[in-house]
């Protein structure tokens, strides 16, 4: 027998609390469900609030240096980027049930599955935000995707549902085999899972490795279906359109802060030598999303199908923050991603607000004559359809502004031009909602649905797009303080 | 003797008949699910070879983990192929095109 010389030494389990709470938490919400008497899930919702609040706390507990602390063999990393994208995945994702539960209430959804589905998903983003390593990357990853595809099938009697279902679930597992064959030619190359490890054999090479190039081709293919850039964003508008509104919510918001920290990790931190062979891959991505975008919407009448082409647009410019390859770069990527969330979460949670028991407001002309019907919705209507445009002085502004700076300072003049002019042209679907809104005579005049916590809450989320949009240092600040 | 170019062309070949599978087959979403199965295999065949060439555990340990939750991953396959049936009475890939544009 070969004598063995490893002492074990007991893992930092500090810096993983969030996590480890949420683990905790998610499993007593699974097990005290099924004790809450009655159709009525209320005590879940409120118990799965309490959890996501609590790991924020747990978040916010923490104290970490300028360069983080690794632990767990080096396979678990907390950063500031790391304690900023948290919080933000913990409240959009606190916001997302906060906006469902009536929604949900109406139909016979309001089943303890949303709530821990939501709450291990969100929980698979933590720990990709969190990943400094190949392995934990792909587990959080899977953990995510996984909660996510049973939650578009929520609605088991929903043909649309099943099928969107089954299209995501076949593109998701096709872009993680992607991503896991390049991690394995990564692997192959370099012999090591770990990133830095990874990032500091690239940088001693003097020749780029071919083996490399090819991997990166791969995991680059694989990271654009889960973000859903064109030409890798064929199940987008489909899972928008099939999955109930509530996951579209989930769906169209912390994920898109998970895809940053994903892109960041992967090609940032760990393949940054490489940066003028993703660069390219990136700016073909880039350009086609933003014509698709802005082109394709124009002709949807189904709202949440627009807002899926929306979303491939907004994406277009989230990557140009990517391709400038510099800090003010990324920090501006990552600033257009939390504004997005927080754009998307006010969008999607009109629909629900417009939502009734067997009514769906995912028409175009639902929104008709809506200042008629509630003067104050309309405006934050109008507030977040403005903000998506980027007309100022809304938060939508600064961030395009960010990322149009961030490209024309790293000598990308077209590609600037580029993303205004498609700008300008999604500001045509964005202010025909506007026109909708003022301009037209309501189709029905039922009240509005919504309890007063998702008034109130959407009230907010539209006024801090406008109050962010005057004063946007503090998250501006926040985000360059997170990249290195 | 047999290579670690051999065990790489052989995860290659697995891995190109796992697309080809998925972009072909126009009948069955349940070949689609085995190619996704298949596709997890050609990874799994890369990093053991990997690792048992490069005297690495990391590799074999990545490939528990890909088994795992390639397991996960076809339960919750076939529970959303089930919600499809119900709905559908049929699993034709063809089939899937209520939603369009």
């Amino acid at each position: 027998m070969q004598e063995q010389n490893t002492t074990f030494t007991m893992p930092d389990f500090l810096p993983a609390l969030p996590e480890m709470f949420l683990l905790g938490a998610a499993c007593v919400v699974l097990l005290a469900d099924l004790f809450f008497p009655g159709r009525n899930r209320g005590l879940t919702w409120l118990l799965s609030l309490v959890a996501l609040a609590g790991t924020a706390v747990c978040v916010l507990a923490l104290e970490v240096g300028e360069h983080g602390v690794m632990t767990f063999s080096n396979t678990f990393v907390l950063d500031q980027l790391a304690i900023l994208m948290k919080l933000a995945v913990l409240a959009a994702s606190a916001t997302v049930l906060v906006y469902s539960r009536h929604y949900l209430a109406a139909r016979d959804l309001h089943r303890g599955e949303f709530y821990t589905l939501t709450l291990f998903s969100t929980l698979g983003m933590l720990v990709i935000i969190s990943a400094p390593h190949l392995l934990t990357l792909y587990l959080g990853l899977e953990l995510m995707s996984l909660c996510l595809y049973a939650l578009v099938a929520l609605n088991r009697d929903s043909a649309v549902g099943a099928e969107a279902a089954m299209k995501y679930f076949v593109l998701g597992a096709i872009a993680s085999g992607l991503l896991l064959y390049g991690m394995s030619i990564i692997y192959g190359v370099t012999g090591s899972l770990q990133l830095d490890e990874i990032a500091a054999f690239i940088g001693a090479q003097e020749e780029r490795h071919l083996g490399l190039v090819l991997a990166l081709t791969f995991v680059v293919a694989g990271l654009a279906f889960k973000l859903g850039a064109v030409p890798f964003h064929m199940w987008l508008p489909d899972v928008y359109h099939g999955a109930p509104t509530p996951v579209t919510l989930l769906i169209g918001s912390a994920p898109k802060i998970a895809g940053f920290a994903l892109v960041f990790r992967l090609l940032v931190e760990g393949m940054e030598h490489l940066y003028v062979d993703w660069r390219d891959i990136f700016i073909l991505m880039s350009v086609l999303s933003l014509v698709a975008g802005s082109v394709v919407a124009i002709a949807q009448t189904n709202i949440k199908r627009m807002l899926a082409y929306s979303t491939i647009g907004h994406i277009g410019f989230l990557l140009m923050g990517f391709i400038a390859g510099t800090s003010e770069g990324y920090s501006a990527a990552l600033f257009y991603a939390l504004v997005y969330v927080l754009m998307a979460l006010g969008a999607f949670g009109m629909i629900l607000l417009l939502s009734r028991k067997d009514f769906e407001a995912d028409n175009l002309d639902d929104l008709r004559g809506l200042n008629a019907r509630s003067p104050w919705f309309a405006l934050v209507m109008l507030l977040v359809m403005f903000s998506m445009a980027g007309v100022p002085p809304t938060i939508g502004f600064h961030a395009k502004l960010a990322v149009l700076s961030a490209v024309v300072n790293a000598g990308f003049l077209w590609l600037a031009v580029l993303g205004v002019i498609a700008a300008i042209v999604s500001a045509f679907y964005y202010l025909r909602v506007v026109k909708l809104m003022y301009f037209d005579e309501p189709q029905d005049n039922a009240p509005l649905s919504g309890g007063i916590d998702m008034r109130v809450l959407l009230s907010s989320n539209g006024i801090a797009v406008l109050v962010l949009g005057l004063m946007p240092g503090a998250l501006l600040t926040a985000t360059i303080a997170a990249i290195p | 003797m047999i290579t670690l170019a051999h065990f790489l062309v052989l995860g290659g070949i697995l891995f190109v008949l796992s697309v080809a599978g998925i972009f072909i087959n126009r009948r069955n979403v349940i070949l689609l699910l085995m190619c996704i199965e298949l596709m997890l295999l050609a990874v799994n065949m890369n990093f053991v070879a990997f690792s048992r060439f490069m005297e690495n555990m990391d590799g074999q340990v990545f490939v528990f983990f890909i088994l795992t939750v390639a397991a996960a991953e076809a339960a919750i396959g076939l529970a959303i192929l089930v919600t499809l049936f119900r709905n559908r009475n049929s699993i034709n890939v063809d089939d899937l095109d209520v939603m369009k544009g």
